[in-house]
């Protein structure tokens, strides 16, 4: 055959010593060695979430964010509420760094004030979330039948009202405060985390790998913690890290409602609202620190629970 | 003999991935003859799959990229056609069907629709010829009541009524050439012989060649002409399936007959081949398979075998061959 | 087809009557009851409370006559406004939201899918990497920043557009920015992962396989299969929308639907958020069930099985 021509032999084959071709000592870990070392799930998704630089970025602003909000207020000479006639609408300078506002009030204070606010309302929301959402969708996917259906009948009524509407509603009757803002904002917000998680659980309880070690007689345990707990937890991390920037939205939403965290504490929302009556007169410090806050958060949120998203989904294992 | 319908030479076909390049093709030089049926056998990540796609050139491009070689078909370059002649090509000279036949038709789409496009798009038909064709097609595949099916949807369909569409699809443009990508993997084992038999019906009828690709060495037996045996991006041994089946010289060619169970070879034991195949990031400087060989020798490790012509049709790339490891074997033995 | 329809029926009549019936108990839970004297401003709005409301029957004969408003459609009267009903203010209000609605929907629809599918064509290239990064800043900046931010650019320091109100074409621009880029961002973000999803099935591989021009890969096959996840969280959106209005109407002072809502939320006008609530819930749960429908028709497996079925 002519395509085959060049590969045929040559001299340079010729030439090749004669004790190569003596029969080598057959070596069966040599043939197992070629497979590449094996990273546990949590270390590869780790490798891969760090090639994604947007999404470290977000991990390390809110690292930062969580920092300043600790010890922001703080290191500032001022308090959240402390008014002062003399500085009002002052813009950004060395002893008011983001200005202050119409009472005097320091706004980098509040602004770090806010932050702890809007971290606690997001963090508080995707944990209760967490919970409530495990537990429900746990019992629906792991019982299964009747349970499951009559549980999912529940959620599908749910999930139909509309999720700011019923905040609203419970808030008007229960009155703003942070406590009652984290209850409204968890009443039905668990829905899709339980959603997620039944999916997971359904999915994973006839699972061929599971049944595998079953047969292998791992015990329960073992299973739970070596194959359920890894493939199900990424889509439950990725649902808790998107659900705190939704919370965060819901809380400055409420606060243009006239429904947020009550004065003289300051959430970003708060401050947003409070602005919007000087806009107009070039007071642009009062706006642009918790508008600011507000998106960036937001924004690396999304972008860390996308490259969650990225580095969990075991489909995309390499 | 019979004229080459599509010659392949040299190929090198390489993927590029977040962990580096693959390099899914080495070397592979095939050729197919007018009216036969030649089938590439190899394990899952073989590069089997990549070769019979860069042949339509459907690889997706990027990651995929050919990097060398030419595949001629009907002399013709398909690695330099324009993309504009490359789609009158698909579907009219050269058809494929593709592994699952649960998700090879659009779910969304009527069977009638989806059968016809092809033909609208390269022929200047009218609806009703075009109807009127894709209900002999469906009549030569063997669907019962094309008239009605035509205007349902796939999931209205089991997976072997479905395979047979996927083909009917594939020949209405009448092509010269067809690649079945492990067209009955998917299915059972009744409606995979069926879809064999069609298969051979079909050659018969349309004196189309076929390109088959398959791990499964039964499939091959039953419809194969000729047999090319791939492994680690390398075609390692031709032959016809009287030569592959009973003279297998390549150790890799000896395991693959071994780990399936034969009715003609009574008490024969099924031997695995052990370990797994290299990792194609970085593959091996010498003969891929040396790291799973019974017979692996020193040369096999540092140089890749030259191919020994044992007849017209009949090529190995193994040093075995080399006279210089007959003497070794010959010592070894007495 | 019929009992899908019917089944989605059931479940949008549970969802009001749910709603309906909760925003009256929750009501009702207020200390000292929301429509007491002390919270009225006059005599004759607590005339047409206790006309409405019946509020000296037992609570039980209060919930059925309110369930008997409600599906009449009569929302009762305001309290802090005696010559307003809840429906004299939809009635002004609604059609106003409605069209910022519209095409806010539109805007965001087009937009969004159109920025998806070229995102998702353009893998891994420059362009899909810039779309995508203003798709998640569009998520991520919420409705009344971005509000506020256009203000302050394209009205006040611009000049080019009207700041607020609703009165011609031109002060429509902004809120309907402002409202649509989250949910354009969405969209898009969805229509790219599903149309990368889409386009690596076979059957797109056998429509090549076909000889089928690009174009028709992506239109005919690909689009239709990958636009159902967008069909199915139009819901969501549309909520979000909805919702949106409130703060945006309030920020551009449009005198909407959610301009009446807010001002009685502030108000604390029960009569109102809870006529405006019921209303508001169940016009979104109708969309909802137009969506479903929707999604009915372009998935044949629900528009041709006889028993219906969901998935």
């Amino acid at each position: 055959m002519s395509a085959l021509k060049e590969k045929q032999r040559d001299d340079s084959h010729s030439s090749i010593p004669d004790e190569w071709f003596r029969p080598k000592e057959k070596n069966i870990d040599e043939a197992e060695s070629v497979v590449r070392p094996s990273l546990s799930y949590w270390e590869d998704a780790w490798r891969r979430l760090r090639q994604n630089k947007l999404a470290m970025a977000g991990f390390v602003f809110l690292i930062l964010l969580a920092v300043m909000a600790v010890i922001g207020p703080w290191i500032s000479p001022y308090t959240v509420s402390e008014a002062s006639l003399a500085d009002q609408n002052q813009p950004p300078s060395l002893n008011h760094w983001f200005g202050t506002d119409e009472l005097g009030r320091d706004v980098f204070t509040r602004t770090w004030y806010g932050a702890r606010i809007s971290l606690f309302v997001g963090l508080m929301a995707a944990l209760i979330d967490f919970f409530i959402g495990v537990v429900y969708g746990g019992i629906s996917g792991y019982k299964g039948g009747r349970t499951d259906n009559v549980l999912m009948r529940i959620i599908e009524i749910l999930y139909g009202l509309p999720y700011l509407l019923v905040v609203i509603l419970l808030l008007v009757v229960m009155g703003p405060s942070l406590l009652t803002i984290i209850i409204a904002l968890t009443v039905t917000g668990w829905v899709g985390m339980a959603r997620i998680v039944r999916g997971q659980v359904l999915q994973l309880k006839h699972n061929e790998f599971v049944m595998a070690s079953q047969s292998f007689g791992a015990k329960t345990k073992r299973i739970i913690r070596k194959n359920l707990l890894p493939n199900t937890m990424g889509p439950i991390i990725v649902q808790m890290t998107l659900t705190v920037p939704t919370a965060i939205f819901a809380e400055a939403f409420l606060s243009f409602l006239g429904l947020g965290i009550q004065s003289p504490y300051a959430s970003w929302g708060v401050m947003a609202n409070d602005a919007l009556g000087v806009i107009l007169s070039g007071d642009w410090w009062r706006l642009f620190f918790p508008a600011f806050f507000i998106s960036a958060t937001m924004f690396a949120f999304n972008v860390l629970g996308d490259g969650l998203q990225d580095a969990l989904d075991p489909r995309l294992r390499r | 003999m019979l004229n080459k319908i599509l010659e392949i030479h040299n190929l090198h076909i390489s993927f590029k991935t977040f962990g580096g390049e693959v390099q899914a093709v080495r070397g592979v030089n095939l050729d197919l003859y007018e009216g036969e049926t030649l089938a590439i056998v190899g394990e899952s990540g073989c590069g089997k799959s990549v070769t019979a796609s860069s042949i339509m050139r459907l690889i997706p491009t990027p990651p995929g990229q050919i990097k060398e070689g030419s595949i001629l078909f009907k002399g013709q370059d398909m690695t330099k056609c324009s993309d504009k002649k490359m789609r009158g090509i698909r579907g009219v000279d050269i058809s494929m069907i593709f592994q699952d036949p649960m998700t090879a038709l659009n779910p969304t789409l009527t069977v009638g629709d989806q059968l016809t496009e092809g033909l609208r798009q390269h022929r200047r038909v009218t609806k009703k010829e075009a109807d009127a064709q894709a209900v002999d097609m469906l009549n030569l595949v063997g669907i019962p009541n094309p008239d009605e099916r035509m205007k349902q949807y796939p999931y209205q369909f089991s997976g072997g009524m479905r395979q047979r569409i996927v083909i009917a699809m594939a020949l209405i443009c009448e092509p010269e050439l067809l690649i079945a990508d492990e067209p009955t993997t998917a299915l059972d084992v009744t409606i995979q012989a069926q879809i064999l038999q069609l298969f051979n019906k079909i050659q018969k009828e349309t004196g189309v060649s076929i390109i088959l690709i398959t791990h499964d060495l039964g499939v091959v037996a039953k419809v194969a002409d000729r047999i090319a045996v791939m492994y680690a991006g390398k075609v390692v041994e031709t032959g016809t399936r009287r030569e592959i089946f009973y003279e297998p010289q390549h150790p890799y060619t000896k395991g693959l007959l071994h780990s399936v169970p034969r009715l003609d070879q009574k008490g024969e034991k099924l031997i695995p081949i052990d370990g797994t195949p290299p990792d194609l990031f970085s593959p091996p400087e010498g003969c891929p398979f040396t790291a799973r060989c019974p017979a692996a020798m020193e040369v096999c490790s540092r140089i890749y075998p030259y191919s020994t012509v044992r007849s017209e049709t009949h090529e190995v790339d193994c040093w075995l061959q080399d006279e210089r490891a007959e003497k070794y074997s010959a010592t070894i033995q007495s | 087809m019929v009992t899908y329809i019917l089944k989605r029926l059931v479940y949008m009549i549970v969802t009001v009557f749910i709603i309906a019936t909760l925003t009256f108990f929750l009501m009702n839970l207020i200390p000292g009851s929301p429509f007491n004297e002390e919270r009225t401003t006059n005599a004759a709005v607590q005339q047409n409370l206790e006309e409405h409301y019946h509020l000296n029957e037992p609570l039980a004969v209060q919930y059925i006559l309110y369930l008997k408003s409600i599906i009449t459609l009569d929302f009762g009267p305001s309290i802090k406004q005696p010559t307003e009903t809840v429906n004299s203010l939809l009635g002004r209000g609604f059609p106003i939201s409605a069209e910022l609605g519209i095409w806010t929907v539109l805007i965001a629809l087009v937009s969004g899918v159109a920025l998806g599918v070229f995102a998702a064509l353009k893998h891994n290239h420059l362009i899909d990497y810039m779309a995508m990064t203003i798709a998640v800043l569009g998520i991520s900046i919420p409705n009344f920043v971005l509000a506020t931010m256009l203000i302050q650019q394209l009205a006040v320091q611009l000049e080019w557009l009207p700041a607020a109100t609703w009165s011609s074409p031109a002060h429509m621009v902004l809120p309907v920015l402002a409202l649509a880029t989250g949910p354009m961002a969405i969209i898009a973000r969805l229509t790219r992962s599903s149309m990368l999803e889409t386009l690596t099935q076979d059957y797109i591989k056998t429509a090549r396989a076909k000889g089928l021009s690009p174009y028709k890969v992506v239109v005919k096959h690909a689009l239709k299969n990958a636009l159902m996840p967008v069909v199915t969280i139009m819901g969501t959106l549309l909520a979000g929308i909805l919702t949106g209005t409130f703060v945006i109407e309030k920020i551009f002072a449009i005198p909407g639907m959610g301009k009446y809502f807010v001002e009685g939320i502030n108000q604390r006008d029960y009569p109102v958020i809870m006529g405006t609530t019921v209303f508001y819930s169940a016009f979104l749960v109708f969309m909802l069930f137009l969506v479903d429908i929707a999604y009915g028709f372009l998935d044949p497996r629900i528009k041709l099985h006889k028993e219906g079925g969901s998935s």
